[in-house]
């Protein structure tokens, strides 16, 4: 093979004209490189950077999508901020992603303790930690969610309650962020994969000096263990301040809009409600919302995230 | 030494215990599904049906308007394999790029596959939407296919990219001194390497596409074009008020890939996972 690649250079060479300059380009490693990763290069333009134009050009229209964009100006953003269900709405997607997010953290975090020893079992039980987090975003399982909750179903045939979950603005959102926390697990073998990381020399080395389990824990599995939380959090804001789904399926934004998610809510602006020029527009202040939150987020790194290496 | 078995044989009862309540959801589905329909609701706490019965799966596997649920499973495959080859097939091409060609802006292109990394489907929703509204292709599985061939989905990338980095420098150093080309040497000597890594990207390409809902619900109109997911979702809408039975048991056949998956592949989804957080 070698031998027939040189040979193939050898003649392009000799031939010098524009197929041999061309073949002779397209070798080096820079031209090498751009060819490589010329599929996202053409990807992020065409599936990234002009949708996300050409809905900052909507967002400025009026459009329903059938029609004639019609150019308004910056009317659809002032509308927004005196349109009573975006606030609605970005409250109850706040609510969910402060709670859900964190609970979901914690317990993955305190699962990952709990399976980072091995024992035979191990592997069953990591195995039934994480089913649901790989299952969790089909639709297959909303249903179920939707049914356990319902008056007649599982959750209150084993409990004795009589509520309707899902018809109380009190209770249904509580629903959702149960879902979502139930779906620990994908963080909690990113924990276990980190917690293995850390050298038991150093547990040694606090043992030889007096420490207790406590103490090791916050002093030396919380720290070393903070990129990784770090990376979940934001990881897993970014999609619950995203959350679409469940919500669609689950309550559809019932009762009383109590669980409409920002990203529902752009949805039925723009599809039930035929004002894509308005959803467009939503969308930006999602992604100015979500770009701010992040960077926060990043700022806050260096108060609590420790970074030395071991 | 009691003492510590005791605490041994706590700690396996609560984990075993906690695990059981986790899954016991997904348990519950399965054995409704085999209950009679009517049954179901009156029977909750129990899990275990009094007689087992198949009817369930006869009568959902018939779908709705006319379109048997086989149909949608046929359809979800084909967009869910298809997709899983693009995304494995261009995520390695620009991974080995990023990982071992030096070329101007490089950088800044790993930044953006970064993002992409961050940025979530439902934030270019409706712009693609739009986007593909204006190319007419609505009602086709193109949406959910072609942009798979670009490798925008940063976390394929990264998670290829990374494993390339792993492997040693030399190969493709001494294959650079025997005059391969950088194309021969991809083609030669990294891909054959990069199997567990295109592994690992298939099998979540794969479950990704196969638990898709906001594509399929935004782009597929006609009843048989549509996949799994998007079907199970009108399935139980038509039928809120008559057969959980049927429900249950077609959301059990739809999880059934990815239990399957799961079995087989667990190292393979287990390590992508654990990769994902490493570099954070």
């Amino acid at each position: 093979m070698l031998k027939r690649n040189s040979a193939v250079k050898a003649k392009t060479n000799g031939k010098g004209g524009w197929t041999g300059r061309l073949y002779k380009g397209l070798m080096k490693e820079s031209t090498a490189g751009i060819v490589f990763c010329l599929p996202f290069l053409l990807g992020f333009l065409f599936f990234i950077l002009i949708p996300l134009l050409l809905s900052f050009y909507y967002s400025l229209c009026k459009y329903n999508i059938v029609g004639q964009s019609r150019f308004i100006g910056i009317d659809n953003y002032i509308n927004i901020f005196s349109d009573a269900k975006f606030w609605k709405s970005l409250g109850v997607t706040g609510f969910y992603a402060v709670i859900s997010v964190p609970l979901r953290v914690v317990f993955a975090l305190l699962v990952a303790l709990l399976l980072v020893r091995d024992t035979k079992v191990t592997p069953i039980y990591r195995a039934m930690y994480y089913l649901p987090s790989l299952l969790g975003s089909s639709v297959a399982v909303a249903i179920l969610w939707k049914q356990m909750f319902g008056y007649d179903g599982l959750i209150n045939a084993i409990f004795g309650f009589r509520i309707a979950w899902l018809g109380e603005t009190r209770t249904a959102i509580w629903v959702l962020i149960l879902l979502s926390v139930w779906q620990f697990g994908s963080s909690m073998l990113i924990f276990v994969s980190s917690l293995k990381q850390i050298p038991a020399s150093l547990y040694e080395a606090a043992r030889v000096d007096g420490a207790n389990s406590l103490q090791n824990f916050f002093r030396i599995t919380l720290p070393l263990l903070s990129p990784t939380i770090f990376f979940n959090l934001v990881m897993q804001s970014i999609n619950g301040l995203m959350v679409f789904a469940s919500g669609q399926i689950i309550t559809a934004g019932k009762p009383l809009d109590s669980t409409l998610f920002y990203a529902l809510y752009m949805y039925n602006q723009t599809f039930s409600y035929n004002n894509a020029g308005y959803g467009s527009a939503l969308g930006w202040v999602l992604i100015v919302i979500v770009a701010l939150y992040t960077a926060i987020l990043f700022w806050t790194k260096k108060f609590w995230v420790y970074e030395g290496g071991l | 030494m009691a003492r510590k078995k005791r605490r041994k044989v706590i700690y396996h009862i609560l984990t075993m215990l906690f695990g059981v309540v986790m899954i016991y959801p997904l348990l519950w589905m399965v054995f409704s599904s085999v209950k009679e329909s009517n049954t179901i609701f009156l029977t909750a706490t129990r899990l275990l049906p009094e007689k087992a019965t198949f009817e369930n799966y006869v009568n959902g596997w018939q779908g709705f308007s006319k379109v048997s649920f086989g149909v949608f499973i046929k359809n979800t495959l084909l967009v869910a394999v298809i997709a899983m080859a693009l995304t494995v097939i261009s995520s390695a091409l620009v991974s080995y790029g990023l990982a071992r060609l030096r070329f101007r802006g490089r950088n800044v292109l790993f930044a953006l596959v970064l993002l992409t990394m961050m940025l979530p489907g439902e934030i270019v929703m409706i712009p693609r939407y739009l986007w593909f509204n204006k190319l007419n292709w609505v009602n086709t599985y193109l949406p959910m296919t072609v942009p798979c061939a670009f490798a925008i989905q940063g976390f394929m990338v990264y998670q290829m990219k990374n494993f390339i980095e792993g492997l040693p420098k030399e190969l493709t150093e001494a294959a650079k001194i025997d005059g391969c080309s950088y194309y021969s040497i991809f083609t030669r000597i990294v891909l054959p390497l990069l199997k567990p890594a295109m592994g690992t990207v298939a099998i979540f390409s794969f479950i990704n596409n196969w638990n898709d809902y906001m594509s399929p619900l935004l782009y597929l109109k006609s009843v048989p074009k549509y996949t799994v997911s998007l079907a199970l979702k009108l399935f139980c809408d038509q039928t809120s008020t008559s057969d959980y039975g049927a429900m249950f048991a077609m959301a059990s056949v739809s999880l059934l890939p990815v239990i399957l998956i799961f079995i087989f592949c667990q190292r393979y989804l287990v390590e992508g996972i654990s990769t994902q957080g490493l570099k954070g």
